[in-house]
């Protein structure tokens, strides 16, 4: 049979939607017809003003859209039909948290657990998890940020859903309150059997959380696509250009305090706390950290030096830079160099080279 | 100062208006207040202004109208004929009615203003965690808005308490039934009995300033417990 969809609707989600503009015969907002995984963190990434939102509250029910909803199986919206969003096996995350004013952190949550589904998680365990104890007693308008959100976080949790969306939880907050809540995010995303929707406009949220990525802009969507495949592509025009590389740690060098990690092309020796033998890693790798030589005995500091080959020299983001694209195995790089260099090393596609790589980041 | 048994019944008769009215208000008014409050319909903007008319207008225009709506020739008046009921003017029930629409912006204008506080996230939120629309306004909007209601209670009352023109307009002046406190006073000093009138005009008006000053006074605290917002 031909037409069969690319994810089996059983596990996946299948959400093909339409939002009307606000006025007659206006552009609409959003019109997007998406097959996603049934697990994992799908990112829905774009500027301002793309739909995003739009498209998270339309799946969650909250504004009126055409179209149809599957998840895990089970309609929620069908063209002729749809559920109500209190009645939809969602959790939901906002932007602001949305904490009732009039509750404390317990109320809030005991909101959630009183309507609880049948899949509910323990209350303990999630208290546990986003280290609430010392806040339950509290009153919303009391908490920073941060803790606001980790409490909107348990109460989307506690509610048991079976998809859960999240939009921007950390754009309110200032850049160390983000890098604050970012290790909870990391561990929901590890100990969370449900899949994931998470709204984002920014690239290194969806470096550090996301599996899938889906762009969404002027309300349209591509996608999804694995985050290491996407993020080369979209970097190359963008402010700070770079690559993740997917590697598998699998040596220890305890004199050195530096662990191996391994991927289809080469290796990179990372700092040795980021994980044990067998730890996958997601690594970035920008591309103004990585130089190019045509020799391989250069005596430096550097530890990373890969051989690679270089496949097409682009555009940098300086009117004297040039970005130089260069494969190793199947994983691919972006090094920044500047037009001297390619004039003087003579850089053309095909060659052989060395990278040096200054530095190289552990997402995850 | 002594009041007599008539004024004792005109000061009983116009609590019941008032409470009666009020309890009516309080049903009607929520619905209203919630739909001004949260529409985007074009005619928000209208229903608001009618809703509040009775702040502007001279109580005796809106008596007026209600005579001629309520009364023998006019389309309510011959629906209670039709049905055999009871004609509403000079009736306590005719008083009932225009004290509802009197004082309707003194009780809808307060709740508006409290429903409009709540932000649509939070409703969003509730109706994420399962809260249908019913539990959203018992679990949310009203524990939220409750000052508004009180508030929106005690203006009612007050208001209705102090009425005058629309009630001389279609009550008149039957003891017992229409005649209130503040018609009462007026024959008082039609007559020229000014010491009865001293000591009606002294119950309402020491009535009206405690009650104000309570709510005023209880409104600041609630402002203090909440911080902002209350």
């Amino acid at each position: 049979m031909t037409g069969a969809p690319p994810v089996a609707l059983g596990q996946g989600m299948r959400i093909q939607l339409h939002v009307s503009g606000t006025a007659a015969g206006s552009r609409p907002r959003l019109d997007v017809d998406l097959h996603l995984p049934g697990r994992g963190v799908t990112a829905i990434f774009g500027p301002s003003g793309a739909g995003k939102s739009t498209l998270l509250r339309a799946i969650a029910g909250l504004v009126p859209a055409q179209g149809t909803v599957v998840v895990g199986g089970r309609a929620w919206q069908t063209p002729q039909w749809q559920l109500p969003a209190h009645r939809r096996p969602i959790g939901y995350v906002f932007q602001q948290a949305a904490l009732f004013p009039h509750l404390r952190v317990s109320g809030n949550l005991r909101y959630a657990a009183k309507r609880a589904g049948p899949e509910a998680p323990d209350w303990a365990e999630v208290v546990e998890q986003l280290e609430l104890a010392d806040l339950l007693e509290r009153r919303p308008q009391t908490l920073s940020g941060g803790e606001r959100q980790r409490v909107a976080i348990a109460r989307a949790l506690l509610i048991g859903p079976e998809l859960l969306l999240m939009d921007e939880p950390l754009s309110a907050l200032d850049a160390d309150r983000r890098e604050q809540l970012l290790p909870y995010l990391d561990r929901l995303r590890r100990e969370l059997a449900i899949p994931i929707l998470y709204v984002t406009h920014r690239r290194y949220e969806v470096g550090r959380l996301a599996d899938d990525v889906v762009a969404l802009n002027d309300g349209r969507a591509a996608g999804p696509e694995p985050v290491a495949a996407w993020l080369p592509a979209v970097s190359a025009g963008a402010e700070a250009p770079a690559v993740l590389i997917e590697a598998q740690i699998v040596e220890q060098d305890r004199s050195w305090g530096l662990a191996r990690a391994v991927f289809d092309g080469g290796m990179f020796w990372v700092d040795g706390r980021h994980g044990r033998v067998g730890d996958r890693l997601r690594l970035q790798i920008q591309a103004r950290d990585v130089s190019l030589s045509r020799d391989a005995q250069v005596r430096s500091s550097l530890l990373n030096r890969l051989p690679v080959t270089l496949e097409s020299i682009g555009a940098g983001t300086g009117a004297a830079d040039q970005l130089v694209c260069l494969r190793a195995g199947s994983a691919r790089f972006l090094a920044q160099v500047t037009r001297r260099s390619v004039a003087e090393l003579s850089l053309r596609p095909g060659d052989r080279l060395w990278a040096q790589i200054k530095a190289v980041a552990v997402l995850r | 100062m002594r009041l007599s048994a008539a004024d004792w019944q005109a000061l009983t008769l116009s609590f019941q208006l008032a409470g009666v009215s009020t309890l009516l208000l309080l049903v009607l008014a929520t619905p209203l207040a919630w739909w001004l409050a949260r529409s985007a319909s074009r005619w928000r903007s209208m229903v608001a202004a009618v809703v509040a008319l009775p702040l502007v207008l001279p109580s005796s225009v809106l008596g007026f109208y209600l005579l001629i709506l309520l009364g023998d020739s006019g389309p309510i008046g011959r629906l209670t004929d039709t049905l055999g009921v009871q004609r509403l003017p000079f009736s306590f029930e005719g008083l009932v009615l225009a004290s509802v629409l009197y004082s309707l912006p003194f009780v809808v204008q307060p709740i508006v203003a409290a429903m409009e506080a709540i932000s649509a996230e939070s409703l969003d939120a509730a109706a994420t965690l399962r809260a249908g629309p019913w539990a959203r306004f018992f679990t949310l909007v009203l524990p939220l808005c409750w000052p508004g209601f009180v508030t929106a209670a005690v203006l009612g009352f007050a208001h209705t308490l102090g009425e005058f023109g629309v009630v001389l307009m279609i009550g008149g002046s039957l003891p017992g039934e229409t005649r209130v406190a503040a018609i009462q006073l007026y024959e008082h000093v039609e007559a020229l009995d000014y010491a009865h009138a001293h000591g009606l005009a002294a119950v309402l008006l020491t009535i009206s300033f405690l009650v104000l000053w309570v709510v005023y006074v209880w409104r600041g605290r609630i402002a203090g417990l909440r911080g902002v917002g209350a």
